[in-house]
């Protein structure tokens, strides 16, 4: 596939682990935020190509892993209703919530139906005009043009039974809830590429500039995310921390102007709860006052519930570098992929469920090739 | 999170203006992609493409970026070295 | 392969033309059904006394038997339906086991409300599998559920085979040092499926690989191939059927990832969903784990679309674990999904 294919060449992905590996004269931690590249680094086993000084950290990026429990309560309890379609991403069906999920909820006959996109939510409404059909809308900035339209065209057309449930995220509030505490141990980040492509990275120059980080604003495939550790370990050996661009195909510095714009009118900044994190001020997106209307939560009196996640789980200090999978209580007994406590059990890219993998084969007395040396969470 | 691929802009629908819905080809398939967010992606461009919507147009230029950084990268290195290949690679 | 099969369907469309709890009390309509619908379909000396049991002649070696389950949504996909899946699924396992498969059962549940057309399509296209795949449905069973209770249809098919040679072909027979053989590209059946799901669709050529698999297996066989393992790729494509035998023969082995062929619509659609071309189902595909110096031998029997796409690895002391080699000479670890692949936005 062109334009894909290209960004997994074995020759060049060597000639920068090799320029790596020579830039690197001492430990560095870079976190990256995006649990697309979480993804990419597991599949094609990229930190095995790292020199062991490098520890890369999986952060927050994930939207399925930071979705407070609120909202999978919200869900459930709107799916579970009969003269409801929930739709949703697929991602989100297996997130439990506080003692369901919306994998249980359609084993029960609840109505849930997996789209690949929010407009196709929207049709779905549109051919059941006699139910309401609600969409959970989650994600990054990335996701909010697509999420933004449905809506939109929801209000121009004057689609009376659609609505959404919002629990959007922001990166840049997250990353600087990360460099902000005091455990901080993240000395350089690679952005997300696809978040940057809506919103462009202005907003990452001044936490470039306040906490002395490199931010690399990075794309998905392996050679962007090697050409990405590249620049930011070059930054980090010059003593450098600028924000640069690794992904100038599909990102500018000003981002998605009309992406940015209907944003802005569908959707307005409020601060979000982090599942494992807890609350950021002005971190998440919410619908604004003249799109209130179609607010799931809103219509179906759901707004008032509150949750309790399971006290074992530490998923957020795991989220935020601090701590890894392993030193977790709970990990690998009571908290598995099967049987998750916490959001990053829950996705195949939150960092416990990615180390799980590795767990049997290390306890069996085999150090796995896959597994890199020098400390650094898979 | 983002999943976005590239695929080949192949037809466009002139029938919604705003959601501005084309045909998009991803390897060996075809999907309704709206372009509402790339109004200037024509035929034959590439376009990232995340849930049904298009976020940017790929710049062609800068693909091959990735790789003549590597290439110059490692040519540096090669000088540094005294390159023991001999010829000095062309810039 | 399909012939023309010119019956039309038995029972008019303006009499009873959906099936009814009647149709399965055992009485009268029950028999109509059986012998408008079924027994013309399968027709075959064994079926035909429509005794309780399907008395079979002696066999001349061990005996394979298998038995299987099939529901599926849509029942009609490009490629297949629930009813090709179901023979073919069967004759599949006996064919894994090295058996040349002979006879199958079939036991249907069909759901009160079911369009008679659906079930004559889904029975029509048994028999057509059947005969593509030299089996016969011996006998039967059927009943019938409230509606709303089932999904249209269950079929359970169970088979019975011979098994021709003196080899013991299962995860126990694998031996390190193995090479590993897969007959074609992945991911089509899954695939062809996904794309005819509401909320999912897309355009593409795509069909199911649905295909019965004895006769590929009787080529390795017949060619004096020692075959040691075989597995058919289903649910949970390439990763379960390799993770499984790994895990069972408790040896470790590795795959090229380059050397598995994916077709373009598969890798597109998987592209764009996020999903795992090697974690597709399948109904159509299986691997062969033979001796290393057997294995080209083997490809050659196989076909032109086979390929040569790892090894079990030699005598050591790691754990039963695949590991994939990717493009980047790199590897991962192969390791079962805990579920359903979903499509993915993160």
């Amino acid at each position: 596939m062109k334009y894909l294919d290209e960004y997994r060449d074995a020759a060049t992905a060597r000639k920068y682990a090799e320029a790596i590996a020579r830039e690197t004269t001492r430990a560095w931690t870079i976190m990256e935020v995006c649990g697309g590249q979480t993804h990419a680094i597991v599949r094609f086993g990229i930190d095995t190509l790292l020199p062991s000084q490098i520890s890369l950290l999986h952060g927050p990026g994930c939207p399925v892993c930071v979705t407070p429990l609120e909202v999978l309560d919200q869900a459930v309890s709107i799916a579970s209703r009969p003269n409801v379609i929930f739709c949703s991403f697929g991602d989100m069906l297996r997130v439990p919530g506080s003692s369901s999920d919306l994998f249980q909820v359609k084993s029960n006959g609840g109505d849930v139906r997996i789209v690949y996109s929010p407009v196709d939510a929207l049709q779905i409404a549109r051919d059941n005009p006699q139910k309401e059909v609600v969409f959970l809308a989650v994600g990054f900035e990335t996701t909010a043009p697509a999420n933004a339209m449905a809506v939109h065209r929801a209000k121009e057309e004057g689609i009376p039974n659609f609505s959404v449930l919002v629990s959007h995220v922001l990166v840049p509030p997250a990353m600087e809830a990360i460099l902000s505490s005091r455990r901080n141990r993240v000395q350089g980040f690679l952005a997300a590429g696809h978040v940057c492509t809506v919103m462009g990275y202005t907003e990452y120059e001044p936490l470039a500039r306040k906490y002395h980080v490199p931010i690399v604003v990075t794309g998905f495939e392996p050679l962007d995310i090697l050409q990405g550790v590249y620049l930011c370990v070059r930054q980090l050996e010059e003593g450098r921390a600028e924000v640069e661009n690794q992904y100038t195909r599909s990102v500018r510095r000003e981002g998605n102007q009309p992406a940015q714009e209907l944003i802005r009118e569908v959707f307005t900044v409020i601060p979000r709860k982090w599942r494992g994190i807890g609350e950021i001020p002005e971190s998440g997106l919410g619908l604004a006052p003249a799109y209130a209307a179609f607010d799931a939560a809103r219509r179906f009196s759901v707004d008032q519930q509150r949750a309790e996640e399971n006290p074992e789980c530490i998923s957020g200090l795991v989220l935020q570098g601090i701590k890894k999978p392993q030193e977790c209580p709970a990990f690998g007994t009571r908290c598995t992929p099967l049987h998750p406590l916490g959001a990053t059990m829950v996705s195949s890219e939150g960092a416990c469920a990615a180390y799980y993998k590795y767990r049997r084969h290390e306890l069996a007395g085999s150090a796995s090739p896959t597994v890199p040396a020098g400390g650094a969470t898979p | 999170m983002c999943l976005a691929i590239p695929g080949r802009v192949e037809s466009i629908d002139p029938a919604d203006p705003d959601l501005k819905m084309a045909r998009v080809r991803f390897g060996g398939i075809v999907k309704q992609v709206s372009l509402a967010y790339t109004p200037e992606a024509e035929v034959g461009d590439y376009v990232i493409v995340h849930v049904g919507f298009a976020i940017s147009r790929l710049n062609e230029e800068e693909a091959e970026r990735v790789f003549e950084y590597a290439r110059q990268i490692g040519e540096l290195e090669q000088l540094k070295d005294g390159s023991s290949a001999g010829s000095v690679p062309p810039r | 392969m399909i012939e023309e099969f010119a019956l039309k369907c038995p029972i008019p469309l303006d009499n009873n033309p959906t099936v009814q709890m009647g149709h399965g009390g055992g009485g009268r309509m029950t028999r109509d059904l059986v012998e408008q619908i079924f027994v013309p379909a399968f027709s075959n000396d064994w079926l035909a006394p429509l005794h309780d049991g399907a008395i079979l002649p002696p066999a001349t070696g061990r005996l394979a038997f298998t038995t299987d389950s099939f529901v599926v949504r849509p029942m009609f996909f490009k490629g297949g339906d629930l009813g090709s899946l179901a023979v073919n699924g069967t004759v599949n396992d006996l064919a894994m086991c090295g058996a040349r498969p002979l006879y199958l059962s079939a036991g249907f549940i069909l759901e009160e409300g079911l369009p008679i057309k659906d079930l004559w399509r889904v029975v029509r296209s048994m028999a057509e599998a059947a005969r593509a795949a030299g089996v016969r449905i011996v006998t039967g069973d059927t009943k019938v559920v409230d509606k709303g209770h089932g999904d249209g249809i269950f079929i359970n098919t169970a088979g019975v085979g011979v098994i021709e040679t003196a080899l013991t072909i299962g995860p126990m027979s694998v031996r390190p040092g193995d090479a590993v053989l897969l007959n074609g590209d992945i991911g089509r059946h899954g695939i062809a499926v996904m794309a005819e799901r509401e909320g999912l669709e897309f355009e593409s050529d795509i069909s199911s690989d649905c295909a019965p698999l004895a006769a590929p297996v009787r080529a390795l066989l017949e060619g004096g191939v020692e075959v040691h393992c075989l597995r058919d790729l289903t649910r949970g494509g390439l990763t379960s059927a390799l993770v499984e035998i790994s895990e069972t023969a408790r040896l470790p082995m590795w795959v090229e990832e380059e050397s598995v062929p994916v077709r373009d619509e598969v890798r597109g659609a998987c592209e764009i969903l996020g999903l795992e071309p090697f974690s597709v189902a399948n109904e159509g595909r299986f691997v062969a784990f033979v001796p290393d110096r057997q294995v080209e031998a083997a490809r050659d029997l196989l076909g032109s679309e086979a390929r040569i796409i790892g090894a079990v690895e030699p005598l050591g002391a790691e754990p039963a674990m695949v590991r994939v080699r990717t493009a980047l000479g790199t590897s991962r670890l192969l390791d079962l999904p805990s579920g359903e692949q979903l499509p993915r936005i993160c």
